[in-house]
């Protein structure tokens, strides 16, 4: 173990910022909802991370709580994808745009 | 023992209801059965409550019932309670017996009318309202009352609302009774925060120790009240929408602006009068008020042709009369003349309607004329009324208007001077009450030959009210004749309970013993005003009888003088100029300036600012997800760079 | 102690490049391989950090289950060559681009500033030889975490329920609007 931590904060860290530009770049609905799991999994890593530092394994009890959010995130997060799709026949995010007027 | 005084007000308040409720759905024989059996039952509970009450000792004449706790509020805690003494019970009596006889004659007076519920049910409320006003134990219902028979009198004098004249004179009597009803108001105010309790009992009991005996507190609270006085009994200076509420049907007239409503005046004083004895300067004003209106009525009275004109200002008259003995301390007189007054004006009232009936709805005297004939039952009756309240010997208002000549002479208030304008006024009133008699009911008619042929005399339902009331004219003085004329004068001992407690503070003790005078004194002064009442009803007789020629000469050579007259002193036209002109003028300035052009404008011009501002920012919101996305990232980079350079 | 770094590197490199592709495909089905791709990095990179479970898991659930369920969606609405016509947006790609590159330096620069200059040393870290393993994590999961442990299961449950009401073909779905 001789990389130290803050190399891989700083990995988490780049994930991290990618996908929050993925979100605010990207029009796919799809995109933007896989950028979102990447920010997750940005955080997980750095809570890994700090979980080896302290000694403590409970980072990953949090981790796996976090993939359990991920995971129902996506179910109802694709659900809401899938019935806006029949709607508006679409999924590009810029033609949701109801709340203008 | 249970008395159940209540019930008095409760029976006009349920026909109310009904006819109310019901309006336009009931026939006509249903609603008047309800509305007269309301006030008759209540009349007739009232006389059974007035045997009741005799059959008690003096000093125990008063029943105090409450009913419940009306407004309890820390030390402020008003109860709906009902008073009955001597004072209350005639005034009860008076009430319903003459709405009674009132609501009978309406039956035949209103029959063709299209308002006739509408009719009974105001006259149903108004019952209620003054029974409310009479038997209150404190000042807060008396108020609630007052301004109950306030609201009815607007509603009917603006009866037929259709006309404009009529709706304009129901607004007029409600906004110049609202002025003295804030005086009254103003008056409450003060007795309240000095005695801290509007009770009658635990006001008279404790302020003489809360107020000193003619100090500038008491002289207030009762100069205010007073005020309110004198917008309910149209007295100067706001008489004039008494006059003008002759433009509702004739027996109201008769009933509100005659018997009952306008002498609520004069029983509120004689309720206080404990707190007037204790104001000097207050009782001073109301003398003089009371005979500078009686006086002033008197002389427009002369002039005006329209029958029911003449009434109205020989109402004020009178008034002024009964204001004329409070003010004096003669609170018992003043309460008698408001007996007879309203039995014998009540008459006169419906007389005239009886006339005006017969005349298809004209009222102005110099088209009518040798109705005597046609209308025999109304000129008999309409004569006795006449009489009494010309103060002929033996009627009714001869003792009442003797009593309060010689208290005006005699007491401790009194003055040589009341005495000669009230002597004077009383002349005056034989003369237009003569004058009023010989142009309609004497002479040649003078009206046109259609009108001729309808005369008829009024139906039964109309005249048996009249012999009634011409009987009750007469009769009525006869429970007060006065000692001089070998009476026990039990109508003022009958009272006296009630007029104790302000007969006998220290202030006042002196004044009962008027007896400085002697009886030959008060024989004199009694036999010189009847002199003078005669000889004004020969000069009438003269005047409008034997030569009338000379009536009209006398007319055009003091033309100045009888138009100010019939002008009624042009009071109006003042009022108008001085009070109403400015009101509106500034009112017009609050509208057009100050409320259209500053505070619309201001309004308007912020609305329009915050709307451009909304324009402006509405273009952020793109309703884009990306971009409030981006604005997120944005705002959390700005706010990380806040932390890193903190 | 070399390997360590080699690996670690090429791990990252895979994780970043499979990131950044994933964000910049127009095609979903590629994206999610890209996004595949970069988990399995991760998972690597956990397993270095002696996470033996969790990395596990994040290939079963995360690689082999939800990007299945992303896929099995874009299958599903046929999605695979949809282009969206160009709109120019208000906000050009270089602000964009540019906001998310200030971010990922701010956070570089509060990472160096807080936790390495702190009271925690930057030696290496000597742990238990079954750090991270199966049974450590499952004790911890199933004593000191149980009630927390046992609430994911509700949260769960409603995503499913929430999910199956959505995404039921409604009845009457005539013009209305979302």
């Amino acid at each position: 173990m001789i990389v130290p931590i803050e190399h891989y904060l700083i990995l988490s860290a780049l994930l991290f910022a990618i996908g929050a530009g993925g979100v605010i770049i990207s029009r796919n609905l799809i995109i933007i909802f896989m950028s979102i799991e990447l920010m997750l999994n940005a955080a997980n890593l750095s809570i890994i991370a700090f979980s080896l530092m302290h000694n403590l394994m409970d980072g990953h009890v949090l981790v796996f709580i976090v993939m359990t959010v991920a995971a129902a995130e996506a179910a109802v997060g694709l659900a809401i994808i899938i019935m806006v799709y029949r709607k508006r026949d679409t999924i590009n995010a810029d033609k949701f745009n109801l709340m203008k007027r | 023992m249970e008395y159940s005084l209540y019930l008095i007000p409760l029976f006009p308040l349920v026909g109310f209801l009904i006819n109310g409720l019901f309006i336009g759905k009931l026939n006509k024989k249903f609603v008047s059965f309800i509305a007269c059996g309301a006030v008759g039952l209540s009349f007739f509970y009232s006389a059974h409550l007035f045997f009741e009450l005799l059959s008690l000792p003096a000093e125990a004449r008063a029943i105090e019932e409450i009913l419940f706790v009306w407004i309890p509020s820390g030390q402020f805690n008003v109860n709906i309670g009902f008073l009955l003494d001597p004072l209350s019970i005639i005034m009860v009596m008076v009430v319903t017996g003459v709405s009674f006889l009132i609501h009978i004659y309406s039956i035949g007076y209103m029959h063709d009318d299209p308002g006739f519920s509408r009719y009974f049910t105001y006259l149903n409320l108004f019952v209620f309202s003054m029974l409310i006003l009479v038997l209150a134990n404190n000042y807060l219902l008396m108020f609630v009352g007052w301004e109950g028979v306030g609201l009815c009198s607007y509603l009917l004098i603006g009866f037929w609302f259709e006309k404009k004249s009529a709706s304009d004179a129901g607004k007029k009597a409600f906004i110049v009774n609202r002025i003295g009803d804030f005086g009254f108001l103003l008056g409450l105010f003060i007795i309240f925060w000095q005695v801290g309790s509007l009770d009658f009992a635990t006001v008279f009991e404790k302020a003489p120790a809360m107020f000193a005996v003619g100090g500038t507190l008491i002289t207030a609270a009762t100069l205010l009240l007073f005020l309110g006085a004198t917008g309910k009994s149209a007295q100067i200076p706001l008489f004039v929408w008494l006059p003008d509420a002759m433009e509702g049907p004739t027996p109201v007239s008769a009933l509100i602006h005659a018997a009952t409503m306008v002498t609520a005046g004069v029983y509120m004083i004689a309720r206080s009068n404990v707190l007037y004895m204790m104001a000097p300067t207050t009782l001073a004003v109301v003398a003089i008020v009371g005979m500078a209106t009686a006086f002033f009525a008197g002389t427009i009275a002369l002039a005006q042709n329209d029958i029911k004109r003449v009434l109205a200002y020989s109402t004020v008259s009178q008034l002024g009369y009964m204001f004329v003995a409070c003010g004096v301390a003669a609170f018992g007189a003043g309460i008698f003349h408001l007996m007879t007054h309203s039995f014998f004006k009540a008459l006169l009232f419906l007389g005239s309607g009886s006339v005006i009936h017969a005349m298809a709805g004209q009222q102005d005297m110099r088209y009518m004329g040798g109705l005597k004939k046609h209308l025999p039952a109304t000129y008999w009756t309409f004569m006795v009324g006449t009489l009494a309240i010309a103060g002929i010997p033996l009627f009714s208002g001869f003792f009442s208007k003797d009593e309060i000549l010689w208290k005006a002479f005699s007491s401790q208030y009194g003055s040589t001077w009341l005495w000669v304008f009230g002597v004077a006024a009383a002349a005056m009133t034989a003369f237009y009450m003569f004058r009023l008699v010989y142009l309609t009911f004497y002479g040649e008619g003078r009206m046109d030959s259609h009108a001729k042929e309808h005369l008829h005399e009024s139906p039964k339902v109309m005249t048996i009210p009249l012999m009634l009331l011409a009987v009750l004219s007469i009769v009525g003085g006869y429970v007060g004749i006065p000692h001089v004329l070998g009476g026990i004068n039990y109508f003022e001992n009958f009272l006296e309970p009630v007029l104790h407690a302000g007969q006998n503070l220290p202030v006042a003790t002196h004044v009962l013993t008027s007896g400085s005078y002697s009886t030959g004194t008060e024989l004199l002064l009694m036999a010189s005003s009847v002199i003078l009442v005669l000889l004004s009803i020969i000069l009438a007789w003269y005047l409008y009888r034997k030569n009338t020629d000379l009536s009209g000469k006398l007319r055009t050579s003091m033309s100045g003088l009888h138009k100010l007259l019939l002008g009624k002193y042009f009071v109006d036209e003042l009022y108008g100029a001085v009070i109403i002109r400015p009101i509106v003028n500034g009112s017009l300035f609050l509208w057009k300036i100050v409320d259209v052009f500053l505070i619309d404008g201001l309004i308007n011009g912020l609305a329009v600012v915050i709307g451009d501002i909304s324009t402006g920012l509405r273009t952020v919101q793109t309703g884009r997800l990306r971009t409030y996305a981006t604005i997120f990232l944005a705002g959390v980079v700005v706010l990380l760079l806040f932390v890193l350079l903190r | 102690m070399l390997l360590d770094t080699v690996i670690f590197y090429i791990c990252a490199i895979f994780a970043v490049g499979g990131a950044v592709m994933m964000i910049l495909q127009r095609n979903p089905v590629a994206s999610v391989m890209f996004m595949i791709v970069s988990l399995i990095a991760q998972a690597v990179l956990y397993v270095q950090l002696s996470a033996l479970f969790v990395g596990a898991l994040l290939i079963i659930v995360y690689a082999g289950a939800i990007l299945v369920l992303f896929l099995f969606v874009i299958m599903l609405l046929n999605l695979r060559g949809e282009r969206f016509e160009e709109e120019r947006p208000k906000l050009g790609l270089t602000t964009k681009y540019g906001l998310a590159i200030i971010f990922f330096f701010e956070i570089v620069i509060i990472i160096k500033q807080t936790v390495f200059t702190g009271s925690i040393s930057q030696s290496p870290i000597t742990v238990a030889s079954d750090f991270g393993n199966v049974k450590p994590v499952a004790e911890l999961l199933f004593t000191k975490y149980l009630f927390p442990f046992e609430l994911t299961s509700i949260l769960l449950l409603v995503a499913i329920v929430g999910a199956v009401l959505m995404a039921k073909k409604e009845n009457n779905d005539k013009g209305e609007q979302i």
